[in-house]
């Protein structure tokens, strides 16, 4: 490595020795090198890996369906920002996946026994063995209800996030701390999207009560806790999810009137459980996208 | 933000000490800001060389999601192997997390100097649930070509997961801005 390039890609051009980098950024090394991953007492470690896995998965979904608006958001602002606040959430999912495998190492996908564990979690797992929240999963739709969606999701991660900082689990805590530093700045760009639609034109305000309204349905599972959700948050690993309610209502409660648009009534609400692996078909298709290459490729290195 | 510990005699036949060892893991550089060393970013935590000339390095990363940490891992280690140490280990150190606090005064000035703002002090936090801020965050934030402190903001998020975009009213150029955290 030269210290003298101008450049981020001119260090492209270097020869590299023994080291597995010929493209930036590719070549990932395990993302808790180093870190001690001791399982805290008195926890089962496959409920600390089941626990892991969901936060994983919430993010990795949310991550995927933020970048399929790479090359259709109608400003390059925009697109640059939700590519962004994919990168951040792909992250988080990466270290979480890594704490998931560390914790039980039996559990990456059964098809991909010699891949890291957040490669196997993350390609080689199907449909319904994810955790994530249906909330992550559904389409898009437009821009009006992406925003929507990101603001929902990330005012109830930064929550949860923000309470799992105190968790007995140090790679936990040491991830949510992170992980709300940069949660808060993907909630205000969305809440100042949903204000900016809403208080806009006829058409904006319409677009935006619609996608409002389209994504409500998904917020009641937000806050049900699942048997190992309760478990972890009795242990003061985890965060009981009814705690958040009053947080997020309030955030809403802060956004909605500026933006002109009226609450969703509670009854808008579906009977869904991403928590326990039943998804709708929009994580199917999501998945095939996303694994797509690794599974038709599993030898490949990048 | 460097701590040394360890034998400062150290390395023996690989025939570095750890004073040595420090000065090489400081220089090398961030992928993604090059005119910053490791150092100047506030990501180096420690050096250590242990009795048999074995080098443990220790990073932290900025963002979650940061791509650069791979990269920086891979440069630590073929810069320290170079060096003639044959055993250097990088591990990660997730807490406390990174801020950006944490850049140097030097490493502020290279910001600069390069074209881009550096951040402001990162915002302090009250107790209770993190505060929403509908509007934009009034940043002074003076343009790193003309001076004028006469700045807009673009967007939050910009080329890399550090920064934002910013826009001078003065000289009308755009310029990226290394937002607090």
């Amino acid at each position: 490595m030269t210290t003298d390039h101008d450049s981020a890609y001119d260090s492209l051009a270097d020869e590299h020795g023994g080291d597995a980098r010929w493209a930036f950024g590719t070549g990932f090394d395990d993302p808790l090198s180093g870190v001690d991953t001791a399982v805290p007492d008195g926890v089962e470690p496959a409920d600390l890996a089941a626990y892991s896995l969901m936060l994983a998965d919430d993010a990795l979904v949310m991550s995927q369906r933020l970048t399929q608006w790479c090359t259709n958001a109608p400003e390059l602002e925009e697109e640059v920002a939700l590519a962004n606040i994919g990168l951040d959430l792909l992250g988080q999912a990466r270290l979480l996946l890594a704490r998931a495998g560390a914790a039980d190492p039996t559990l990456p996908g059964r098809l991909a026994p010699d891949l890291p564990h957040e490669d196997a979690l993350a390609y080689f797992r199907g449909p319904a063995e994810f955790r994530n929240v249906t909330l992550a999963e559904v389409d898009n739709g437009d821009f009006a209800r992406s925003v929507a969606r990101l603001l929902i999701f990330s005012t109830w991660r930064l929550a949860l996030l923000d309470r799992l900082t105190s968790s007995r689990d140090a790679v936990l805590a040491a991830v949510a701390a992170k992980g709300v530093k940069e949660v808060t700045y993907h909630r205000d760009y969305a809440a100042r999207w949903v204000v900016r639609l809403g208080d806009g034109t006829a058409l904006s305000h319409e677009r935006m009560s619609a996608g409002l309204n389209a994504t409500w349905p998904y917020v009641e599972e937000l806050f049900v806790s699942s048997d190992v959700e309760q478990r972890l948050a009795a242990a003061d690993v985890g965060v009981d999810l009814a705690g958040l309610r009053a947080e997020f209502d309030d955030v809403i409660a802060q956004v909605l009137p500026p933006a002109g648009l009226v609450h969703p009534p509670p009854e808008n609400t579906v009977d869904s459980a991403g928590r326990s692996g039943r998804h709708t078909e929009a994580l199917v298709t999501l998945l095939a996208e996303m694994q797509g290459l690794a599974r038709a490729h599993p030898e490949a290195t990048w | 933000m460097v701590t040394t510990v360890g034998n400062a005699r150290g390395g023996g036949a690989q025939g570095g000490t750890v004073s040595d060892a420090r000065a090489i893991a400081e220089s090398v550089t961030d992928p993604e800001l090059p005119m910053l060393t490791l150092s100047d970013l506030g990501v180096l935590r420690s050096v250590e060389v242990s009795a048999d000339g074995g080098v443990t390095v220790t990073i932290t990363p900025t963002y979650s999601g940061c791509p650069a940490m791979d990269a920086m891992r891979d440069d630590l280690r073929r810069s320290l192997h170079e060096a003639g140490y044959s055993t250097v280990d990088v591990r990660t150190v997730l807490q406390p997390a990174w801020s950006t606090d944490w850049i140097t005064a030097a490493g502020r000035a290279k910001l600069s100097e390069h074209g881009i703002a550096p951040p402001g002090p990162a915002r302090q936090r009250a107790a209770g649930p993190v505060p929403l801020t509908l509007q934009p965050l009034v940043r002074r934030v003076s343009c790193p070509v003309c001076g004028s402190p006469d700045t807009e903001e673009l967007s939050e998020f910009s080329a890399t997961a550090c920064k934002a975009l910013r826009r001078c009213r003065s000289c009308r150029e755009p310029f990226e801005h290394v937002k607090e955290i």
